[in-house]
């Protein structure tokens, strides 16, 4: 078994902690991970991505190769085009926040960001199965925008490309959280684990 | 990262963090780092342990500084860690050959991670060569595992050798994760006296004795084993991997089916190279293909193998199937191993129809919200404009050097390695007093003054430069993730110390020094244009913390769009907040057509309050 996810953003969601946390989990139950992070000067706005390769056998090399991609974790629309375009296939599933954040060269006015319905729908062309996902209003409404990225995971681990489930993952986040902020953690963990698993919004 | 001693257990482990536990399981006594991506978080991790572990982890004012440190600690038979980037290692260049010279008593070993692709540099200068200019022995990890078994053995080969050791790394390995089986955390040795004949002499005499143990290091890699060989026995077909390129080519292979046909040889021990080992599988072979990090350093060396054991055999790599810049990735060497089998290509990406898309706007680096920065370089170009555009900046290093593109209003003319603006301005400025008659600018920031602009500033006094330096004081280095330097007060093991004032110390020089605000824009600008305009040296420190620190700390102001005031696109500011200033927290209501803030990004510090015409963007609290 292998499987290739790539989770990507930009700095400062919270990309690089959640796959490694992820990453984590799934060392803890005996598989074969690499994960390689894209990040650079990434706090600063840029996009920024992480390759997640669990095997059961083999230790790859930390980068997925083009086209390739199981899964596809955005935490923002445009780089989930982004990335598809260079590492999906046609099996490829995607899950995205639907929170757009703009580039400068948009705030600035001099390129245009394309609308919300023309990205879902060159997604949904480009992928076997789409979840848009408000993950990081849902996360406001549990109380922080920044546990967005758990929330994704959440998602994450309930599609069946995943050979992990709440526990396994809630093992690992009380390795790294106490009090409050594990709760919040466990609690939006599942907010975004139950929506795939009830279907989601395709 | 994990103290625990419990041998045989796996963890999930950054190339970073291996590098930690490498030091941990060497005995490490001394630890010292000046801070540089991909390797930053390094020495922050093992400040965070030091106390507990009982040795002593230090950020250095520069990497120069870091390394002589270590040089101290060996000398009392102490085992030492010097982390820094390829600049750094570059910086470093007379420390190492002296060194080298002189030798080592206890354990030194010098990490060095380069920047393949520059992620996060202005270059990709390959650390490698280095170790031959300076003829220390040299390894390099092609996994995260091995970066941690690297680190014991490079100290147990330094003090065999009594000789520094570099260990190569690049960014794939230290911002990777892969699985790490820990070893042991042995007791710390106890240090041996400095007798009175005890000698650390970096001179020439010792040249000979400096090449004997280069031969002595070829002779323990010959046996190393961290040099592997899979495939086939006697293969014809070779490939030669330094660092990452292992597992990129093993996955091309099977990708191929051809990981039973072809021999790879991928090495670890890189300088001197194991020869014997190399000429076994070189001669063969008849077609060789060398896949390694940024300049054909294997490939070129082992040519020169081949070629004093009049091998034919044909060696290619950077020189033709790869091309001579950038990183290895599954593309490049797919590519390579594909070229060089004669197979034609099956993954999909490359050579699959591009499907039509929508326009995807271009991401590029930006100052953070609330990043005084944005505000300075504003100040900096409207003064400058004021001034007819005439003014010369001359850049360094740091966040700022993003000041360069769009985020910083192309903000600076110049900028080079750390510590060069000052006295390259130096240089220009007194061109003045012969016939040159613009204005010379030049920036650094905090750390990088600490690190190396004090000399330059000296030098400009000395030499009465004619040139305002202005320092973007933000109290943090905070380009690499906010470690500690001498203006902060804060050491690496989390203890207190004296922050050493810039302003004093210019003072201390004689420099005329000034102090601003950059988000008091009106008063900075002003004040920025009167400095120009004034002969002789003169320092401004512009002093606002770093917004993303200041977020952790600073209670967070709402910041707001009154919308009856904003005239969206009726103003003939033509959307000037989100359209000059350009702070992410800044973005346009397409709907609404007016101004709005991003509340989830923006950290409060009300700077764009004072640039809207129309008074708009309110602050809780009244100014900001």
């Amino acid at each position: 078994m292998m499987t290739n996810v790539v989770i990507c953003g930009i700095g400062g969601q919270g990309n690089i902690l959640a796959s490694g946390l992820m990453g984590s989990a799934l060392v803890e139950m005996g598989y074969k991970v690499a994960v390689g992070e894209t990040y650079g000067a990434s706090q600063r706005g840029g996009s920024v991505m992480s390759h997640l390769r669990v095997s059961d056998d083999v230790e790859r090399g930390v980068l997925i190769p083009h086209g390739k991609a199981d899964v596809v974790v955005a935490f923002e629309p445009v780089e989930a085009l982004r990335i598809l375009r260079v590492y999906g296939n046609p099996e490829t599933k995607v899950i995205y926040d639907t929170r757009p954040a703009y580039p400068l060269g948009v705030l600035i006015g001099e390129d245009e960001y394309p609308s919300l319905e023309d990205i879902d729908a060159e997604i949904k062309a480009r992928s076997s199965i789409s979840y848009p996902l408000p993950a990081t209003e849902m996360a406001v409404e549990a109380g922080n925008a920044k546990v967005a990225n758990i929330l994704m995971m959440g998602a994450l681990a309930a599609l069946d490309e995943m050979p992990l489930g709440p526990d396994d993952f809630f093992k690992v986040l009380e390795q790294n959280f106490h009090g409050k902020a594990l709760e919040l953690n466990k609690d939006v963990f599942m907010v975004g684990y139950r929506h795939i698993k009830e279907g989601g919004v395709k | 990262m994990t103290t625990k001693n419990e041998p045989g257990k796996t963890y999930l482990m950054q190339g970073n963090e291996a590098i930690v536990r490498g030091a941990l399981e060497g005995g490490v006594h001394f630890a010292s780092s000046y801070p540089g991506s991909p390797s930053s978080q390094v020495l922050g991790m093992l400040g965070h342990i030091a106390e507990d572990q009982g040795f002593r982890a230090e950020w250095s004012t520069n990497e120069t500084t870091a390394l002589q440190s270590c040089m101290g600690a060996s000398f009392a038979n102490g085992r030492a860690i010097c982390i820094v980037k390829q600049n750094g290692l570059l910086f470093h260049g007379d420390t190492i050959h002296c060194g080298a010279l002189g030798g080592v008593k206890g354990g030194l070993v010098i990490v060095s991670s380069d920047d393949p692709d520059s992620h996060s540099s202005t270059n990709e200068f390959d650390s490698r060569h280095m170790a031959v200019s300076a003829n220390i022995p040299m390894l390099e990890p092609a996994s995260v595992q091995e970066t941690k078994d690297m680190i014991p053995y490079a100290f147990e080969l330094s003090e065999e050798l009594e000789q520094m050791v570099l260990v190569r790394v690049t960014t794939r390995i230290c911002h990777g994760r892969g699985s790490v089986t820990l070893g042991e955390i042995p007791e710390k040795r106890p240090f041996t006296p400095i007798g009175l004949w005890d000698r650390m002499v970096g001179i020439n005499w010792l040249h000979g004795f400096l090449l004997e143990k280069l031969e002595r290091a070829r002779e323990a890699f010959e046996v190393s084993p961290f040099n592997h060989y899979t495939g086939k026995e006697d293969a014809d077909k070779l490939i030669i991997t330094g660092g990452t390129g292992m597992k990129y080519v093993q996955e091309a292979l099977e990708e191929y089916g051809a990981d039973g046909e072809v021999g790879v040889l991928s090495l670890g021990c890189l300088w001197p190279l194991p020869e014997k080992l190399i000429l076994k599988h070189l001669s063969k072979a008849s077609k060789v293909l060398v896949v390694e990090e940024v300049d054909p350093f294997l490939e070129e060396h082992i040519s020169a193998i081949a070629g004093k054991a009049r091998l034919n055999v044909e060696i290619q790599g950077r020189a033709d199937l790869i091309p001579p810049i950038g990183e290895l990735n599954p593309e490049v060497v797919f590519k390579a191993v594909r070229e060089y089998l004669g197979v034609e290509p099956k993954c999909c990406g490359e050579g699959c129809p591009a499907m039509e898309g929508v326009n995807i706007p271009a991401r590029e680096l930006t100052f953070c919200a609330g990043c005084p920065h944005r505000a300075s370089f504003f100040i900096l170009k409207q003064a400058l404009r004021q001034e007819g555009h005439k003014g010369v900046v001359m850049g360094d290093i740091g966040c700022y050097t993003m000041a360069g593109q769009r985020a910083g209003q192309y903000g600076y003319h110049f900028m080079s390695c750390m510590g060069s603006g000052i006295s390259a301005a130096e240089g220009l400025g007194q061109l003045t007093n012969y016939g040159f008659d613009q204005p010379v600018v030049s920036l650094c920031g905090d750390s990088t003054f600490f690190h190396s602009v004090v000399p330059g500033l000296i030098n400009a006094k000395m030499n009465e430069a004619n040139i305002l330096h202005i320092v973007l004081d933000n109290s943090a280095t905070a380009m690499t993730g906010f470690q500690p330097h001498p203006g902060t007060g804060q050491t690496a093991m989390g203890f207190d110390t004296e922050k050493i004032s810039i302003t004093a110390l210019c003072e201390s020089l004689g420099c005329r020094v000034w102090r601003a605000d950059p988000f008091d824009v009106e008063n900075t600008k002003n004040l920025i244009c009167e400095l120009i305009g004034m002969k002789g040296l003169k320092v401004l420190i512009l002093e606002q913390p770093c917004a993303t620190l200041a977020a952790k700390t600073r209670e967070k102001k709402k910041v707001w769009v009154d919308t009856d005031i904003c005239r969206g696109s009726n103003c003939g500011c033509d959307g000037y907040c989100s359209r000059v200033w350009g702070c992410p927290g800044n973005i346009w209501d397409f709907e609404k057509n007016c101004a709005a803030i991003d509340e989830v990004v923006c950290v409060g510090c009300g700077a764009c309050a004072s640039i809207c015409p129309s008074g708009a963007i309110k602050v809780e609290g009244g100014d900001a």
